[in-house]
Order: C-alpha cells, then sequence, then structure tokens
C-alpha cells in the first residue's frame, strides 16, 4: 500500500470515529424530551419552565371553535402584575382557577394567594364572573373585597395578593 | 415529536409534558454507522499490515451486522422506546475492540505469548449479545428486581468470595479473581458488579430517608447514625477484603466508588462523600503500607520510568512506562491502524493494556473520541435515570452507569498513569469473556430501564372538566 494511501485511511478513520460522536450528540440534542414550553408574548424572558430541555416554540394556531363567544366579549385573560406578570390565557368559555394548587388554571407564585383561591367563568349568557373561593386574603375587584361572586368588564383589575388580573378584548 | 396532554391556549406559556417518540429508526441508522466504522478499522488494518483487503471482511462485517440487527429487531419487540443510542455505542466499542485485537493477533511473535483471541473474543461478544437479548426478552420489568435485594447481596458475596477457594493459576499475576473451570476462566467481579447495584438499589431504596434526615448536624456536615453507618462500613471492609485476599485493587475501588456515589445519589448528603473518600483513602494507604503487590503497584504509579533505569529497584515494572511509550509513539494523529509499534507493549496487550495500543495507533484525536463514547454511554444511562419514574429504577441506572464510569476512568487512569494500575478490563473492548457479556447485560439492563421510562404515559381518565385543562405557570 502506498504511504499517500495509508495516510488518507488513517486520517480518514479519525473522521469518521469523530463524525459518529458527533451524529450521536446530535441525536442527544433531538432526542430531549420533558416539558414542552409554549412561548408567550412575555416581557419575562427567563421563565424557570424554560430550561434547557424544554424547546421554545412559537404558539400554535388556535384549534378550538369559538363557541358562545359574543361579539365584543373579552378574548383573553391578562397578568398584568405579579411575579407572572405577561401571562395570557385566552378565553374560550372554560372555567379558569386562581391559587397556589398545581392544578389551578393559572398557578400563582404569590405569597399571599391561597391555593384555591379564586376561579373566572362565564355564565349562561356568556358574562364573565369572577367568585372568591373563600380565600385568606381576599381577592379584589376594582379595590372592592370580593363577597359574592362579581360580573366582569373588561378592563376591570381583579388583585390577588400581588397579582393583579385583567380581562381584555 | 408527539405531546399528549390537552393544550388549547394559544399567546400563553403552556408546559405540556412530553414523552420521548420511539426512536427505533434513528437507532437503525447510528447501528448502521456503528457497524461501518469498525469494518472500516478493519479493511484499514489489513490494508496496512497485508497490503490486501482481510480476507475475512465480509464474514466479519456480516456476522457483526448481523448481531446488530438481532439485537435491534428484539429492542423493537420488546424495548421499543428505549434509548436509542446505547446499542449502537455498545456495538461501535466492542468492533473497535475486536477489530485491535485482531490486529495485536497478527503481530504475531512480535508480541510475547500472543495467541489468537480475536475470534474467541467475537464468541464471547455473541454470548454477550445473546445475553442482552435475553435480558430483553425475559426481563418483563425492572422493578421485578426490587424483590430480590438480599438474595443479589448473597450472591455477589459469593461471586466475590468464589475465586479466593479456587487454586490460581501463574498466568493470572498475582490477582486473584479468575475461576477456572475446565478451559474456560470466568471473572465474577464482572457480573458481581451488576448484581450488587441491585442489592444497592434495594437496600437503599428502602433505607434512603433514613440515613438522608436522620444525622447528626457536627461542624457543618450531617453526620449519620452509627447503625445507618453499618452498611457502608461492612462494603468498606469488604472492598478491603478482597484487596488483601484476592489482590484485586481494581474491584474493591470499583465497588466502594459505586457504593458512595448510589449513597449519595439517594441521601443528597455531601458528607457521605467525604466520609467515603476518607474511608477509602484510609483503606488505601493502610493496604499499600502492608500488602506488597498493592505497594508495587503505586510505586510503578510514582515512578513509572524506574524500572527502565540503571538499577531498577526490586519489583519495579515496566507495564505503565511501556504503555505511556505507546500513547507518545501515537502522538496526536496515531501512527495509522496497524502501522504502530504494538511490541511496545509487552504485558496484556489486548486486554487492560488495548487503550495503549489505541492511543498508539489512533492517537490523541482517536483516543478522546473512544472517551468521549464511553462517555456519551454514561451519559445515556444517567439521562435514563432522571428520566425513570420508579425510585428503585433511578437508582439502578445510576448505579449501573457509575459503575460503568468507574471501570472506565480506573483502566483509563491506570494506563494513562492517572491513578495506581489496577488489573481491570476496559468495557466492551478488551479481551475477557465475562467482561464483554457481563457489560451487555448491564445495557440491555439500563434499555430495559429506559424503555419503562420514556414510555409514553397512558392518557389521563377525561375528567369532566377535560376541555378547560391546562396547566399554565411561569
Amino acid at each position: 500500500m502506498s504511504e499517500l494511501t495509508l495516510t488518507v485511511m488513517r486520517l480518514g478513520f479519525l473522521a469518521v470515529l469523530w463524525l459518529f460522536v458527533i451524529v450521536a450528540v446530535q441525536v442527544i440534542r433531538s432526542d430531549l424530551f420533558g416539558t414542552r414550553v409554549t412561548q408567550r408574548a412575555a416581557r419575562r424572558t427567563a421563565a424557570p419552565g424554560s430550561s434547557q430541555a424544554a424547546r421554545q416554540q412559537s404558539a400554535r394556531p388556535q384549534p378550538q371553535q369559538q363557541s358562545r363567544q359574543r361579539r365584543g366579549a373579552p378574548t383573553q385573560l391578562v397578568v398584568v402584575q405579579g411575579s407572572l406578570a405577561g401571562t395570557t390565557v385566552a378565553l374560550q368559555g372554560q372555567t379558569i382557577t386562581l391559587g397556589r394548587a398545581h392544578d389551578s388554571t393559572i398557578v400563582l407564585d404569590d405569597d399571599y394567594a391561597s391555593s384555591r383561591h379564586a376561579r373566572i367563568y362565564p355564565d349562561q349568557s356568556g358574562q364573565w364572573i369572577v367568585e372568591d373561593l373563600g380565600s385568606t386574603n381576599g381577592t379584589y375587584l376594582d379595590r372592592q373585597r370580593l363577597t359574592a361572586p362579581a360580573p366582569l368588564q373588561p378592563g376591570m383589575p381583579i388583585r390577588i395578593g400581588r397579582t393583579v388580573i385583567e380581562l381584555r378584548k | 415529536m408527539s405531546s399528549y396532554g390537552s393544550s388549547n391556549s394559544s399567546n400563553n406559556t403552556t408546559i405540556t409534558p412530553q414523552g420521548a417518540p420511539n426512536r427505533r429508526n434513528t437507532e437503525l441508522f447510528l447501528l448502521i454507522f456503528a457497524v461501518m466504522v469498525p469494518v472500516f478499522a478493519y479493511a484499514n488494518v489489513g490494508l496496512a499490515m497485508d497490503g490486501s483487503l482481510p480476507a475475512g471482511m465480509l464474514g466479519y462485517g456480516c456476522g457483526m451486522g448481523g448481531l446488530a440487527l438481532v439485537a435491534h429487531l428484539v429492542m423493537r419487540r420488546f424495548a421499543p422506546y428505549a434509548d436509542p443510542l446505547m446499542l449502537p455505542l455498545a456495538t461501535l466499542l466492542n468492533g473497535l475492540g475486536l477489530v485491535m485485537i485482531w490486529r495485536l493477533d497478527k503481530a504475531g511473535p512480535l508480541i510475547p505469548k500472543n495467541y489468537p483471541a480475536a475470534s474467541n473474543q467475537l464468541m464471547w461478544s455473541g454470548l454477550g449479545v445473546a445475553l442482552f437479548l435475553g435480558v430483553l426478552v425475559l426481563l418483563k420489568d425492572h422493578r421485578i428486581l426490587q424483590r430480590y435485594t438480599y438474595i443479589s447481596m448473597a450472591v455477589a458475596l459469593v461471586l466475590l468470595a468464589a475465586p479466593a477457594f479456587f487454586p490460581s493459576r501463574p498466568e493470572d499475576f498475582g490477582a486473584k479473581i479468575w475461576i477456572h473451570l475446565g478451559g474456560f476462566s470466568i471473572q465474577p467481579g464482572e457480573f458481581a458488579k451488576i448484581i450488587l447495584t441491585v442489592f444497592f438499589s434495594g437496600y437503599l431504596m428502602v433505607k434512603r430517608d433514613a440515613l438522608a434526615l436522620a444525622s447528626r448536624r457536627f461542624m457543618g456536615l450531617y453526620l449519620p447514625r452509627g447503625r445507618d453507618l453499618g452498611p457502608i462500613i461492612v462494603i468498606w471492609i469488604l472492598s478491603i477484603l478482597i484487596l488483601v485476599f484476592e489482590t484485586d485493587l481494581g474491584s474493591s475501588l470499583l465497588f466502594f466508588g459505586l457504593f458512595v456515589v448510589m449513597l449519595y445519589v439517594a441521601t443528597e448528603r455531601t458528607s457521605w462523600i467525604i466520609f467515603g473518600l476518607l474511608m477509602s483513602a484510609v483503606g488505601a494507604v493502610v493496604v499499600a503500607s502492608f500488602e506488597p503487590h498493592v505497594k508495587i503497584r503505586v510505586n510503578a504509579w510514582l515512578d513509572p520510568m524506574a524500572a527502565f533505569g540503571p538499577h531498577p529497584p526490586a519489583g519495579a515494572t515496566e507495564q505503565i512506562g511501556q504503555s505511556l511509550f505507546a500513547f507518545g509513539s501515537g502522538g496526536v494523529m496515531g501512527t495509522g491502524l496497524g502501522q504502530g509499534r504494538s511490541w511496545l507493549i509487552l504485558f496484556a496487550t489486548k486486554s487492560d493494556f488495548i487503550l495503549g495500543s489505541f492511543g498508539e495507533e489512533l492517537g490523541l484525536a482517536g483516543l478522546m473520541a473512544i472517551f468521549l463514547i464511553y462517555g456519551l454511554l454514561v451519559q445515556r444511562g444517567l439521562r435514563t435515570a432522571v428520566a425513570a419514574r420508579d425510585p428503585f429504577g433511578k437508582l439502578l441506572a445510576v448505579g449501573l452507569s457509575s459503575a460503568f464510569a468507574i471501570q472506565v476512568f480506573v483502566v483509563a487512569g491506570g494506563v494513562t498513569g492517572l491513578i495506581p494500575l489496577t488489573g481491570m478490563t476496559m468495557p466492551f473492548m478488551a479481551q475477557g469473556g465475562s467482561s464483554v457479556v457481563a457489560n451487555w447485560a448491564l445495557v440491555a439492563v439500563l434499555l430495559k430501564i429506559s424503555d419503562t421510562a420514556r414510555r409514553p404515559a397512558p392518557e389521563p381518565a377525561p375528567s369532566p372538566d377535560a376541555e378547560a385543562t391546562q396547566i399554565v405557570r411561569a
């Protein structure tokens, strides 16, 4: 065998070996799983959930039907103040629970919130209602502490501890 | 990528649990690659040493490819969600080891006591893959192993103690770690490694809270209670006894390191690591000062070139020096497969010192790639532990991959002169039937845990307000 062939093979083999390592690392990269974080239009960039393992994805198209939604009805719920500021939840006629409990729709990271603090739901006519669920520190609608379920208009601030939430069109 | 868990929001942060997809096609692709690389190496050796392609190339390639294909098909059937990387990585390491052993066979009388070992090693690899398949098929769920916690402790102790009762042979080089049965010799320590890990996982899963919480704080360290300290003392004494009676530095290092790692993972207490390091240091120093065999190893590590001097001290060994010469002769890019001066290493070329030959013929660049492949295999094992949902599976995966990692470190560190040389085989690469078979079984258990861990969880039962279910958090 000529010297040249052997040199080419020697370097070629090293290249192939490294190529294998690189391909394997690429497989690991594409194999990351765990939780998927869907990006939101947020001011806060470093959300705790968006670890390296999580993949940032742009918002997915809205597949749900817009049932029972009147014209001019609020379409989203926005957290205006507090540690979750910037979080939005699309309103699709579902009940939104607020609290520190893990199964809440919006899990509040707020020392002054109860685990099941309040809920926001539409009544039969599609009017959004906010109801305090017996929280310790109370839910405030326009500086008024809620004692009974109250109708909610877009732009009215709901305060829970340090978090302020409002409905938007 | 599949995602499950309903998500119907548009403009918010939605975190949905995402199962790992079935990655068998990726595995197949990598496996083909992993078979091609050793075949390339094989051709390279043949061209370099004989000037022609080796006659057995087709058969060898087909044999290895066939084994890998069977393993892959069984994986598709019995572990469909398992990690896609482990099988290809293990196949590549095993294949490279086979090529290197074959290449050293061809060096012939240049190496003293050289006898053809490649075909034997190929047979053992086949047996290893067979055991791999057996574990995949027969072990329905790794949690079954949990039932055999104390049985596995007893079995491991018997396996570890057995070689001491068998007559050793002169070619064992002072370490009594083999059982000779007829023409075969078995190294039970390799299997004890897996079985002992099963015991550790089962034991620590039950005792972890007692070990982690029932402790006194002293000088910023959490000191465990005496009764919780019992097992670590027993293992410590055991590893010292192995060291003394079987003069097997490697195994005792492996078992002790393994236990410390698993204690740390189970309890999250740094004090266990400090404790373990102190105890291993004390044990090593005491044994090194009494046991001549160990003392020679330490001296050879401190001054590997002493044996080449004009007045070599008694018992000086040239082994480490020779492997360092081999590494030096290889340089950065290596001499090329089949073109190295393999006679530089005169002792255990194909087993403990096979890394020396790789270092010479593939150079620093190749050796780093090999270390990375080992590292990736360990990483996949640890990733499996992270993904596993049950504590037993977590501990078992951590233990098995740490045992693998410690073994690689102990061998590679010994051969490169980083730590005192201990007689252990490089997993998958080195000649040695027990080692190959045991490591294939180890990978099979890891794959089984990985399959359970990555299997998508069943769809949650639909709740009354299912359409509203979404988890939003920041």
